[in-house]
């Protein structure tokens, strides 16, 4: 039994499904609050103490494992039940491999910080963000509520529709750091880039400020592919259901869409998958684009090399490990607000312009975007230095 | 080789624990109070006119067509993008002969209207 993995596993699990997706939820309710002016949930106690409503989230998960187990006449009474399952089972398992450390030396063994260090890891992320969309799918067609399949069926057409958007919009950034390993792209971003480099390809780095041609840039992929931040960032959004790109919710349309029969905890499953999915997107954004755990400007052997002396190897490694765990955490909460905000502040789309939106305007523009990037690295091998 | 997925499993076998017990301990303790009018499936507070088993709009089928296209299509892109370092612009070039099927099978699917809600 590698009890290390064990380890590794249950501590991502424990940070981000016990410890970060109730406070998400709480997050939500009381940031919506702040937004439109009003105090938000505070009234959950415990012996008096409310903690800010920090208690809503547990008490939540008591009422809805409490609440009667309703199944629709009509329903497909297995379906009905594996449908929530499947939708939660497929978002947790996606933290499996994101990359929460870099590589540690303790004495002679070496302790790497991401539960299964796969090599294609993206694309089990693609995978699996797929199987969730069965969950959605067969919640909507098992219910016999025709609330239920008209949800349903919107949301496999826009869940499948962005998952090609999904792919293809980081394509770039397997060409700039020429892997789908997550771990070896956080470790890629460990560095920094001369913002100006490229510009070599012209001559005119000369001609520049002096200051101007030296500023350097964390190797973060939001710099390297700002494009592919914004629309990979836009299609992850919309394969989640989150509003702005809630149709298959729809409330106001369509009553509750694909979970319009679901209570209890059946219903509390959905939900829950669907705040995992903010931290699985946050921790994917962050190991993608923002540079995964790394510090800027801070590379890993500086770190331990000026911490060694004073503190000893094994400290010293431990020392960088805390910090990296730490900015790690604080970027993918700095996400999981930044999508907070956007939920908030976003009108719901019209099924039409969500549909335009992936075909006709973030499909091309990822294709185009994957031969400029291919072009612009081409052109600086061949005639940069 | 098959070690490193050891990760995925003891996630998987985690979060099966975690949804099934929830959805267990949610079958048992809660109350059952059942009748006709509760269990019928919500429809405004109507009887049920409409059976959703039922056909619905041909453009979902048409998304999903196109899904299959443009998945397996850009499945050809991942390889191609870690990689591309090494296929320089030899590379390039035979994944721009690659796209122009693909793009232009897409302006035929605009032009045809296959794309319109």
């Amino acid at each position: 039994m590698p009890w290390d993995v064990v380890a590794k596993s249950l501590f991502i699990l424990v940070v981000a499904v016990a410890a970060l997706a109730p406070v998400v939820t709480w997050v939500e309710r009381k940031q919506s609050a702040v937004m439109q002016d009003r105090i938000g949930a505070n009234r959950a106690d415990l012996f008096g103490i409310r903690l800010l409503g920090l208690l809503h989230p547990a008490a939540d998960v008591l009422k809805l494992i409490f609440k009667e187990d309703v199944v629709p006449i009509g329903a497909n009474r297995v379906m009905h039940l594996v449908a929530p399952l499947i939708a939660a089972v497929a978002a947790i398992i996606s933290f499996a491999v994101i990359p929460y450390g870099a590589t540690y030396q303790f004495g002679d063994s070496t302790v790497n910080l991401v539960a299964a260090d796969i090599d294609w890891g993206l694309l089990y992320i693609f995978a699996v963000g797929s199987l969730a969309a069965y969950g959605t799918i067969l919640a909507g067609w098992a219910s016999n509520s025709n609330w239920s399949l008209l949800g349903g069926i919107r949301a496999s057409a826009q869940m499948i529709s962005y998952e090609v958007t999904m792919g293809l919009s980081v394509v770039g950034v397997f060409m700039v750091f020429g892997t789908l390993k997550l771990t070896d792209m956080a470790f890629a971003q460990d560095a920094t880039f001369r913002l100006l480099g490229f510009l070599e390809v012209f001559g005119v780095v000369d001609h520049l400020p002096r200051w101007l041609a030296w500023i350097q840039l964390p190797m973060w992929g939001v710099f390297l592919q700002p494009l592919g931040f914004i629309m990979f960032l836009t299609a992850i959004m919309a394969e989640n259901k989150r509003p702005p790109f809630d149709i298959p919710e729809g409330e106001s349309e369509i009553v509750a869409g694909y979970h319009t029969e679901y209570s209890g905890m059946r219903f509390g499953l959905f939900f829950m998958a669907e705040f995992i999915e903010v931290i699985v997107i946050a921790g994917l954004m962050t190991a993608i684009f923002l540079g995964g755990w790394s510090i800027p400007y801070l590379p890993q052997e500086r770190i331990i090399g000026a911490l060694e002396p004073l503190f000893g190897s094994g400290m010293a490694n431990l020392l960088c490990m805390v910090a990296h765990v730490s900015t790690f955490l604080l970027k993918v909460v700095f996400m999981i607000w930044f999508q907070m905000v956007l939920r908030w502040t976003q009108p719901r789309f019209r099924y039409d312009q969500m549909m335009d939106l992936c075909w006709k305007i973030l499909l091309p523009l990822s294709i185009a975007n994957a031969f400029v990037t291919g072009t612009i690295i081409l052109l600086v091998r061949s005639y940069g230095s | 080789m098959l070690a490193e997925y050891s990760g995925v499993l003891i996630t998987l076998v985690v979060a099966l624990i975690i949804a099934g017990a929830l959805l267990t301990i949610h079958v048992f303790v809660g109350p059952k109070r059942r009748f006709q009018e509760k269990l019928e499936p919500f429809e405004c507070g109507e009887r049920q006119i409409v059976s959703p088993r039922q056909r619905f709009a041909v453009k979902f089928y048409l998304v999903a067509i196109l899904f299959v296209v443009f998945d397996v299509e850009a499945l050809f892109f991942y390889p191609w993008g870690a990689l591309f370092g090494e296929l320089g612009w030899h590379g390039y070039w035979a994944m721009v002969v690659f796209t122009i099927p693909l793009v232009v099978g897409l302006l035929y699917e605009w032009m045809k209207g296959a794309l319109e809600w």
